[in-house]
């Protein structure tokens, strides 16, 4: 029978089955300071060990602070977090990229970076953004801290088998439109629970036309639709882009491993739970609105009056958002005023982001009151960054240029939003209070929100070209 | 964990689709290195009056537009929720909050598969039951003070005052956890001898299932 690549990798990775639920067996597992320290309390008070550590790698991400971290964190609960893990890993064994070391950065930017994270493998952190992974053709999702205490442990998950869900994209994007829109477009389709239950394969010649990057910022979202995970079958791209990385197989095994690879995706003729098309061809860069990241429309457009949704509870949503987000239906998008601007995150921290931010920042100035941080993925995006003098663009245009980490998109560290605040964010949630109290949220391409930060609201960046 | 059998208890609504884990419980509370005492950190942006972005929770005010807060609801256990409840991060700080806060079982018309799974690993029952079920929910808690509901796991029913009851689905094997309150990690761990022969195998087809030595060739 024809099999989709999920079906695939997750028959290649049962270990035994009973009553439909499976132990899976895990090939990665990332961790990070927020969601383990409990898991590993679990490990010392049962007496149990890592079983495989060199499966296991941990990485600071959250709390770190952007600023200069010469001298440590400030804030000392933030500080025993991050130590914490420090601790953990050296106590168990496993391979840490701790706060100072050039490599650290985003879990989800930093593994695919080391050459980590592989074509046909589950991968599994207790980070809902894991399906960012997927864009290697892995089945990469999000657990909770009781399931990275159970895959430390036992390197397996008890799991059910998930439904599968094909997104297949067509039509021709127009000119400048990014992965950010593509995603956003979709999730606007299908909706914040649209993908539940779910685990989705992104399909179409849009898709297969992105870089890894761009594949990595739509999967990264899948869960903003509600999805356990979504994935891209592996090609040439995915190939060229993993070669040579540190911890990525070599010599006689990289070629076994790309023979392996070729056979992952789905053969002709397999079928799906569900099929859903997205029409791309007409999009316009996306903005959301609300407080979910369904809540989107083109910079064209205007805020929707809630009233105009026949289904109640969809309608008070957009009511509740609206109030949150102070709001007016009717208001064009365009005229929007903002004065935060945050660029990075797992979903576009890495280096094609800042290189598009960049040639949109180019030569412009940060519009006056406004005021625009820049905060690469990892330590090697940032680096990369400097060689190609893409600081040099931000800092002239009065960008801030920070040290990698998750800052504002949750603002567990300083960077946070005051309240009322309105940012253009390059991040994955639009949720209250997400990055700070009270403040207000618009996700965007990481181009879109260059063009906001030089205009002071949001404008098509087409029309800045 | 603590065993679920049946629950007997007052319901509470929350009457809104989408509620995120971020609003469950937010970030400022994710710092911590333990599993307790984040009941009071529950729907903290909502529950008190200009709460702090700090983390602070002495000497707060509640405020009395939040639905946990009226008096009618104090020692709620069953959580009436909309749908897509816990949507968003994975932080089981979620149902931690709500487990520390007393709340044992969320009954919605579809809950976020991670927070979901979250619940089971934490004695807590979610149950999904349709959508105009929980609407008629709503309505008469709205309109019953002191109104409760009883919640059989063995015949999975939702028993309301009116003696009716709504029938809801779950699987077998969680079922079964959660009434024997196991261990899950114990369970898996008695099944190592079927892990190593997997490891084993695999690692024979697929020699980079260990990561390449960073440096080597
Ligand atoms: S950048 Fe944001 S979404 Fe990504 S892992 Fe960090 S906090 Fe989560």
């Amino acid at each position: 029978m024809p099999r989709t690549i999920i079906d695939k990798i997750w028959e290649n990775h049962v270990v035994t089955e009973e009553n439909g639920t499976a132990l899976l067996y895990i090939d990665r597992h990332l961790v990070h300071e927020v969601t383990s320290p409990q898991a590993f309390e679990g490990l010392r008070i049962a007496g149990r060990k890592v079983r495989r550590p060199e499966l296991t790698f941990a990485v600071p991400d959250h709390n770190v602070p952007t600023t200069d971290r010469s001298r440590g964190i400030a804030d000392p609960v933030s500080a025993l977090q991050v130590d914490t893990l420090a601790d953990n890993a050296r106590h168990f064994g496993v391979t840490h990229f701790a706060m100072n070391d050039p490599r650290q950065g985003i879990v989800h930017v930093i593994a695919p970076e080391q050459g980590i994270t592989l074509p046909g493998q589950t991968i599994v952190c207790g980070d809902s953004h894991t399906a960012t992974h997927g864009a290697f053709g892995s089945l990469a999702f999000g657990i909770g801290t009781s399931e990275v205490e159970h895959v430390l442990a036992t390197q397996t998950l008890a799991q059910s088998r998930p439904r599968t869900m094909e997104i297949r994209l067509v039509g021709q994007p127009p000119r400048g439109i990014t992965p950010k829109d593509l995603i956003l477009a979709v999730i606007g389709q299908i909706g914040a629970a649209g993908g539940t239950g779910y685990v989705i394969e992104f399909t179409g010649d849009p898709v297969r036309a992105l870089s890894m990057e761009g594949r990595m910022t739509l999967c990264n979202m899948a869960i903003e639709a509600g999805a356990r995970a979504g994935l891209v079958a592996p090609d040439a791209t995915t190939f060229a882009y993993i070669k040579g990385r540190p911890y990525a197989p070599k010599g006689e095994t990289w070629e076994k491993a790309v023979a392996a690879w070729k056979e992952l995706p789905s053969d002709p003729g397999a079928t799906y739970d569900k099929t859903v098309l997205v029409d791309v061809s007409a999009l316009s860069p996306q903005v959301t609105w609300g407080t979910n990241p369904g809540q989107v429309v083109g910079v064209d457009g205007r805020v929707p009056d809630p009233e105009s949704f026949s289904d109640a509870v969809v309608r008070d949503s957009a009511r509740k958002a609206l109030a949150y987000m102070g709001l007016t239906p009717g208001t064009p998008l365009a005229e929007i005023p903002v004065t935060r601007i945050f660029i990075g995150s797992c979903t576009n921290g890495r280096i094609e982001d800042l290189r598009a931010a960049a040639r949109v920042a180019k030569g412009r100035k940060v519009a006056p009151g406004v005021s625009a941080m820049v905060v690469p993925g990892s330590g090697l995006v940032r680096t990369q960054a400097e060689q190609e003098g893409l600081h040099t663009i931000f800092l002239e245009a009065g960008f801030e240029w920070r040290e990698p980490g998750c800052s504002m998109c949750l603002g567990m560290n300083p960077d946070q939003l005051a309240p009322f605040e309105r940012c253009a964010s390059t991040s994955n949630r639009n949720f209250e209070g997400r990055q700070g109290k009270n403040g207000r949220t618009h996700l965007v391409s990481p181009e879109m929100a260059a063009a906001a930060a030089v205009s002071g609201r949001f404008v098509d960046h087409r029309t800045l070209a | 964990m603590d065993a679920f059998v049946t629950l007997d208890a007052l319901a509470a609504p929350l009457d809104r689709a989408n509620v995120d884990t971020d609003a469950i419980i937010p970030k400022q509370f994710l710092k911590t290195i333990r599993r307790t005492g984040l009941g009071v950190a529950l729907f903290y942006d909502w529950r008190y009056k200009d709460a702090p972005s700090d983390g602070r929770t002495e000497g707060l005010v509640p405020d009395p537009s939040f639905v946990l807060n009226d008096p009618r609801y104090k020692g709620a256990r069953i959580l009436l929720a909309r749908e897509n409840f816990g949507c968003g991060s994975s932080r089981e700080h979620a149902p931690w909050a709500l487990l520390d806060y007393g709340f044992r079982a969320i009954v919605a018309p579809s809950f976020a598969d991670i927070f979901y799974n979250n619940c089971f690993k934490n004695g807590i029952l979610p149950v999904v039951l349709p959508a105009d079920h929980v609407d008629r929910l709503f309505r008469e808690v709205a309109a019953t003070p002191g109104y409760r509901l009883t919640i059989d796991l063995p015949s999975q029913k939702v028993l309301l005052p009116s003696k009716e009851s709504f029938s809801f689905s779950i699987d077998p094997v969680r079922k079964n956890h959660l009434l024997e309150g196991l261990d899950e990690i114990g369970l898996a761990e008695k099944k190592a001898p079927l892990i190593e022969a997997y490891e084993k195998r695999r690692q024979e087809r697929e020699p980079w299932l260990v990561p390449a030595a960073p440096g080597g060739r």
